[in-house]
């Protein structure tokens, strides 16, 4: 099954990236605000059950990629 | 005296390891390929280089995290051996979890190669005890994901528990945020683990040792490192 794994910077967490971004937008004359930065990952994972492949792409997260001191991720299994 | 020094695909100052340890202070130094799944007999420090491991992928520091010599890595440390992770080899050191936090991306966003000082702020490591706490010295940082950040209530027990070896300071021992080039958080440029046999920090120690290539403001570290195995 497909699954979608977005990673994001954890509120509070700097992000010069996602400030820089920011300015850029407004330098355009964009009115936006709180722009974050993220990843995002797609891969394809064996299994037929939603919920299995779901805990498997946690297990993943947890092994390697997110790292909780700074980031918290979301999955999606399409 | 036996040095290891890991050697990840991207690792850029194995050189400058192997160089400050063998050349300079005379130990016994051997480059170990990342592949390995065993530091060499007798390793008494496992020095894991700076640069860009694994192309910095994923995050810095990630992949080699989980690279076959960190195992025994982290055995030699369990062990309580002694582990110093310089610049990418401290990320590689918090990625595996062998020391608290992470190291973002710079405030500036900018990749910042500088002559910066710092200020021993424990004195009583085998990586600083021949210096004195309080004590200024002057090294170069050279790195762009540098900035020290931590969960508020870990840095509080990092700070109690004397876990911070390491503070930029001003030429004057003068700490705050005027003088912290990459928004670490208390200023902070190196930590220890709880038993004080890992440190890790940003700046480079290695680099400033060699009088023939310039200044040897990092020699306390690796004085400090010659005392502790004599007393051995």
């Amino acid at each position: 099954m497909k699954v979608r794994v977005s990673v994001q910077l954890k509120p509070g967490i700097l992000d010069p990236q996602g400030k820089a971004v920011e300015q850029g937008l407004h330098g355009f004359g964009f009115e936006v605000d709180h722009v974050r930065i993220g990843r995002l990952i797609e891969m394809d994972v064996p299994g037929k059950d939603p919920l299995e492949v779901k805990a498997k792409a946690l297990a993943m997260c947890e092994k390697l990629l997110v790292n909780p001191v700074m980031e918290k991720a979301s999955i999606e299994v399409l | 005296m036996r040095v290891a020094v890991p050697v990840f695909p991207g690792s850029n100052c194995d050189h400058d390891a192997l160089h400050a340890c063998g050349t300079v202070m005379g130990w016994d130094t051997i480059p170990v390929w990342h592949m390995e799944t065993r530091l060499p007999e007798n390793t008494e420090l496992v020095f894991v280089p700076g640069g860009f491991s694994y192309g910095d992928y994923l995050r810095c520091g990630a992949i080699a995290a989980l690279a076959p010599i960190m195992a025994d890595v982290r055995r030699h440390a369990d062990n309580g051996g002694l582990v110093l992770g310089v610049c990418n080899g401290f990320q590689i050191l918090c990625e595996a979890q062998m020391l608290p936090g992470a190291l973002l991306r710079n405030e500036s966003l900018r990749f910042i190669h500088a002559d910066i000082h710092l200020r021993v702020e424990q004195a009583d490591l085998p990586f600083t005890r021949s210096m004195k706490a309080g004590e200024v010295f002057r090294v170069p940082i050279a790195h762009a994901e540098g900035n020290f950040t931590l969960d508020p209530a870990e840095l509080v027990d990092l700070e109690a528990r004397g876990g911070v070896a390491f503070r930029y300071c001003s030429p004057k021992g003068e700490i705050g945020e005027p003088h912290v080039p990459n928004g670490a958080m208390n200023g902070i440029a190196g930590i220890v683990n709880v038993r004080g046999n890992v440190l890790g920090m940003m700046p480079h120690p290695e680099r400033a040792v060699d009088p023939r290539l310039g200044p040897t403001g990092g020699l306390g570290v690796f004085k400090s490192l010659a005392e502790t195995f004599a007393r051995a």
